[in-house]
């Protein structure tokens, strides 16, 4: 099967749509991280609570509407959080905030038992995007080329933001050194909000998109963290290169691991992970060089 | 304009400022002098409001300093640190950008171009990054940074350390300049000859408090001052 071009396209498609959902949840993880020192544990329940809301709107009001409602919808949930959570744990050190929002996740899990009970939910694809495409020779789900058109737009956004804009140079700035940065009169704290509440935002939009490949069930946040946090150390933290060279590693990595090598495929990612932080503990593309 | 009433800070457990007090004069500039861990940088930093004022009170033209640097700043200061602090992920010209963002309105004095008219290097350094600069490059980024937020006082940590002889010399004609335009400064600067030679005032700190007050030209004829206090 390995001779086979079309084997190759197709597990690219798929490396390249899980390194997308897992772009859309690393990135903001990793400049709230770079930015603020802040170790958000929960932002994995974040994407479930993505997933669920998507899901339950989706039921209604269709696939469209759910996907713009489910990143607004985690994204107030994030302005809740930072409020009467976040900005309090600012100054704690990282075993506290570590500690808070890894209780934050048990919380959450619960708090959807509660709303959406104990049962998987499903989310339909879209029925623009419910077929096949031909493409390079395979026939792939449209949706998930879907999925990595949108990431791939969210991430030229986000790049373009980050270098052209004077607030994507404040960030940059901020994540250098946010003591300077407040001494120039950058409001950092504000910074850090607003970046939190589209970190939030973008991991209730992957829970969102992803909620139709899945199941939906309470403890996807849970098992989407590990990669994620995978992807942040790998890349490095702080930084946009940093998210897409993670994504892509730990998308090709897992992807091509499990056709490939099927019984290396759970240990590959985690063997690459350990020989990064013994060869460049930093990660590959760490914000401060 | 600038007065320290018996502020103590310091870092963590460890007291450096130990009931210091200063002022500096509107249009003038105040050198802070001492040896090494006598606590001027400690000094600078409190009022900038990066450590906090454990005890005393700072004011600024009369009123009670902020507390937080983005206050601080707010209120007309700029601040120039000793590491220079230039943003490595930012080009030259993104590192004064984000400066003028907020201090650079329209009629403002200081504005992108009278900052390279100063300092023409940096003109040609605009699209390079951060990280790219000389040292001597990187301080006159770190002044002309601070220029461009329009500051009524600004604040300079050893603008000197480290460069070469003739960069020294630049900076010195540049301070010069700045201060004959009517720019009130303060200075903490290891360099005796460059601090005594820009200052109007001088103050002496050893062990977190003010030891010595008096002028350029007094410390200069007085060599046991020098001696005790400055190991020169």
């Amino acid at each position: 099967m390995t001779h086979d071009l079309s084997f190759w396209t197709l597990q690219t498609l798929n490396a390249l749509q899980l390194s997308m959902l897992l772009f859309l949840l690393s990135i903001g993880l990793t400049v709230i991280f770079g930015l603020m020192h802040f170790v958000n544990l929960a932002h994995g329940a974040l994407y479930a609570l993505g997933a669920y809301i998507a899901a339950s709107v989706a039921a209604t009001a269709g696939f469209w509407v759910a996907i713009v409602v489910a990143p607004i919808g985690v994204a107030l949930v994030g302005v809740v959080l930072y409020g009467g959570l976040i900005q309090r744990m600012r100054k704690s050190g990282p075993m506290a905030q570590v500690l808070v929002t890894f209780g934050l996740i048990f919380a959450l899990l619960d708090l959807t038992r509660i709303f959406w009970g104990d049962l998987a939910l499903a989310m339909a694809t879209p029925p623009a995007l419910s077929g096949q495409v031909d493409l390079l020779g395979v026939s792939y789900p449209a949706y998930r080329l879907f999925i990595i058109a949108l990431g791939a737009a969210i991430l030229a956004a986000l790049a373009l933001a980050l270098s052209r804009t004077q607030v994507g140079a404040m960030i940059r700035a901020g994540v250098d050194n946010d003591a300077m940065a407040a001494c120039l009169g950058i409001n950092v704290e504000r910074l850090f909000f607003v970046v939190f509440c589209v970190g939030c935002a973008l991991a209730g939009l992957a829970g969102a998109v992803a909620a139709p490949l899945l199941s939906v069930t309470p403890g996807m946040g849970l098992q989407i963290l590990i990669p994620t946090l995978i992807v942040i150390v790998i890349g490095g933290l702080g930084s946009l290169k940093g998210a897409i060279a993670g994504s892509l590693i730990y998308g090709f990595v897992q992807t091509f691991g499990a056709v490939l090598a099927p019984q290396l495929a759970s240990v590959l990612i985690y063997a690459l992970l350990a020989a990064v932080l013994v060869i460049k503990p930093v990660g590959l593309f760490p914000a401060k060089g | 304009m600038l007065d320290l009433n018996a502020v103590s800070s310091g870092y963590g457990e460890t007291q450096v400022l130990h009931g210091l007090s200063l002022r500096a004069e509107q249009g003038r500039v105040l050198a802070i002098l001492g040896r090494n861990g006598a606590g001027k940088s400690t000094t600078l930093k409190t009022i900038m409001g990066l450590l906090p004022t454990r005890d005393g009170a700072i004011r600024f033209d009369g009123r009670a300093m902020p507390t937080r640097p983005f206050d601080v700043v707010k209120s007309g200061i700029a601040y120039v640190p000793e590491t220079r602090d230039i943003f490595p992920s930012l080009t030259v010209r993104e590192n004064l950008e984000i400066a003028a963002a907020r201090f650079g309105s329209k009629g403002a004095d200081w504005t992108l171009d009278r900052v390279v008219d100063l300092f023409p290097r940096l003109g040609e350094r605009m699209k390079n990054g951060g990280a790219e600069l000389s040292g001597g490059e990187q301080q006159m980024l770190a002044i002309a940074r601070g220029l461009l937020m329009n500051p009524r006082l600004l604040i300079l940590d050893e603008p000197t350390e480290g460069l070469a002889p003739i960069i020294v010399k630049l900076i010195h004609d540049k301070l010069m300049d700045l201060k004959r335009a009517g720019l009130s400064m303060v200075l903490v600067e290891q360099n005796f000859g460059f601090a005594t030679s820009l200052a109007d005032d001088v103050v002496v700190v050893s062990k977190g408090q003010v030891v010595w007050t008096g002028s350029p030209a007094a410390i200069r004829a007085d060599e046991d001052v020098q001696h005790r206090w400055l190991g020169v």
